[in-house]
């Protein structure tokens, strides 16, 4: 099996085990326990975390938009943490990626908001603003709507309202909010997304504080496609000063962030990278590679030896997308 | 007849006294001041800043060795970089601190105590007040977040939500999970600060770190404006570093000083007296050839 086989299976592993927790993944977890905490993040944005991604919720006067939205069992918790914040009904729901952490939840939130509607509808129209619109990039139907048996997720957790260009935008709650595709970074379907006038960002898992990027090689992810993404970020932030204030950045897993933290996370993502591609350059095993320790000094930090990312998982998938085993375009 | 003062007379006095010298209940030690640091032994390391590759008496781990040995210096030519402030820990060993307090005007009662650093004119908050650390997803920042409490006369300090940062601005790193416990010890116009450092990423034992400073009553200090600037052309995606094993300047230190390149590696025993009777038995830095 070639080094790309065995990492695109590894990669389909991977998804396998995310993507489908908007049923069957979900189910075989206990959610009892978890607790949805709320942080402002500005005046009218905020970031629950409970388990899964991180979900971000904009207010205002036109209701609530919110990225992305865990798992399905914490609907109901999470419906109620944003009731908290807000009496006015979901609107957008944005979706960051496919992954089940991210989308489970998608049913239960758009069944409880309301689309906006009106213009020049000439009356009661059935299903037409029933539930909010979940807005994604193309590439999130396309892999969830390609699931079949077992793995499939149902279509009632699909996005609604989908683009295939680099970005789309909305005006809601008196901002502009950017929505742009970041192609095969984490998986291909990568979106980030920017309240100008809050000056926040939140990003999906293309940016998290608490694990190595997780390249879903099989979802057309790919290390450098995780660097260009970090990059994007990165332009778009405006400290106050150094590296401190200014924009603020919800990242899909661990803490609130500003400039420091995605530029620590860029500067482990570069170095690593130069690593690799240096030993893949002297013609260097995968086994050599994982043998000579190339993220020995970032694994206190970001590394981990159990659950579903290994760091062993991250060097194989980092591997076979800068060796170019996994098709990446180099 | 005894000598005895009518009750109203003591509860005046009482009441006067503290209303003179404050609450003595409190306990509290006003720290408010301009504070000038003294260097001593430690003026080459704080001022000018550590040599490349002396990790001495630091107790960084494996992990951290690397890190240290892969930095470069040129990362301070990247514009995002050349204004990135030092952190918490490290911030207030270079010329003034200005302390002062918050009080609540009507109840008195101290609410926070700030600390503002003359390097990169940082500025932190030690709450006062009992309130909580927030949650662990909350941001994290150079300054993190601290509260404090007066043990005795001593200002002691829990500080967590630190952003990475550094032990020594020569590459050693201290992560984003360390927890700081810091007291700040006023003995008439000396003040000294001593930062206990425990970051189970990076550190095989924890690190402490004293500073001393004299009170300077008619000092000011001057404002550290910076801004960056593109300094030379580099590629996209340029980040400086050594590869492992790459690094031409690790022995520099070592063979300067004519101490073991071993001991400028740093490690837990390093921090300890009896480290130099190790040292003793190891061989001399060799020179390199010319």
């Amino acid at each position: 099996m070639t080094g790309f086989r065995a990492c695109a299976g590894l990669a389909v592993l991977a998804v396998a085990a995310v993507l489908p927790a908007g049923g069957l993944d979900a189910q075989q977890q206990d959610f009892s326990s978890v607790e949805i905490g709320t942080l402002r993040v500005t005046d009218n944005i905020y970031m629950l975390v409970g388990a899964g991604g991180n979900v971000t919720v904009q207010i205002g006067n036109d209701g609530v938009l919110i990225v992305d939205t865990q798992f399905a069992p914490l609907s109901d918790r999470i419906a109620a943490a944003i009731a908290e914040l807000s009496d006015l009904p979901i609107r957008y729901i944005v979706n960051t990626h496919h992954h089940g952490d991210h989308i489970g939840g998608n049913e239960n939130l758009r069944a409880g908001g309301a689309t906006v509607i009106g213009g020049n509808m000439p009356g009661p129209v059935p299903y037409v603003g029933a539930g909010a619109q979940v807005i994604a990039h193309e590439n999130v139907l396309l892999r969830l709507s390609a699931t079949t048996g077992e793995q499939a997720v149902p279509s009632t957790l699909w996005p609604t309202n989908t683009f295939f260009n680099d970005e789309k935008r909305l005006y809601f709650n008196g901002e502009g909010v950017r929505i742009v595709h970041q192609p095969r970074a984490h998986t291909d379907g990568d979106v980030i997304v920017f309240f100008r006038r809050s000056d926040v960002i939140a990003v999906g898992d293309v940016f998290s504080t608490t694990n190595y990027p997780v390249i879903d090689l099989g979802a057309g992810g790919s290390y450098r496609g995780v660097i260009d993404a970090l990059n994007s970020i990165v332009d778009l932030i405006i400290p106050v000063y150094g590296q401190d204030g200014g924009t603020l950045v919800v990242p899909g897993h661990g803490r609130l962030s500003g400039l420091g933290d995605v530029l620590d996370y860029r500067e482990m993502v570069l170095v690593i990278h130069d690593r690799l591609t240096s030993m893949i350059d002297e013609g260097m095993t995968l086994e050599q590679v994982k043998a000579a320790g190339p993220t020995r000094d970032y694994d206190p930090v970001y590394g981990s030896t159990e659950g579903f990312w290994t760091t062993e998982r991250f060097v194989e998938a980092a591997y076979a997308s800068l060796s170019g085993q996994a098709g990446d375009e180099q | 007849m005894k000598n005895v003062l009518p009750l109203g007379t003591v509860w005046l006095a009482v009441v006067l006294g503290a209303a003179y010298t404050g609450d003595p209940a409190m306990a509290q030690v006003n720290l408010a001041g301009q504070w000038t640091g003294m260097y001593h032994e430690d003026q080459p390391d704080r001022l000018p800043g550590p040599e490349l590759g002396d990790y001495g008496g630091l107790p960084l781990n494996d992990a951290n060795r690397m890190r240290a040995q892969a930095w470069s210096a040129s990362i301070l030519s990247l514009p995002l970089y050349q204004c990135r402030v030092h952190p918490v820990d490290y911030a207030a060993s270079f010329a003034q601190i200005r302390i002062w307090e918050t009080v609540d005007p009507d109840t008195q009662q101290l609410e926070a105590i700030h600390v503002q650093h003359f390097a990169w004119g940082t500025t932190r908050t030690i709450w006062m007040d009992g309130r909580q650390h927030p949650p662990e997803y909350a941001q994290h920042t150079a300054m993190g977040f601290s509260t404090g409490e007066f043990i005795g006369r001593t200002l002691k300090v829990r500080t967590t939500h630190l952003k990475e940062g550094w032990l020594r601005r020569n590459g050693v790193a201290r992560s984003w999970n360390a927890t700081l416990t810091e007291h700040f010890t006023r003995h008439e116009d000396i003040l000294t600060w001593h930062v206990y450092i425990e970051d189970p990423a990076y550190l095989e034992e924890p690190f402490f770190r004293n500073r001393d400073y004299v009170l300077n009553p008619s000092g000011r200090m001057g404002p550290y404006p910076c801004e960056s600037v593109i300094e030379t052309d580099t590629p996209e995606n340029y980040f400086p570093h050594y590869l492992p094993g790459e690094n031409p300047y690790l022995t520099e230190y070592s063979i300067n000083h004519g101490i073991p390149y071993e001991a400028t590696q740093g490690g837990a025993a390093t921090m300890y007296p009896e480290y130099m009777e190790a040292i003793g038995q190891m061989p001399p830095p060799e020179a390199p050839e010319q």
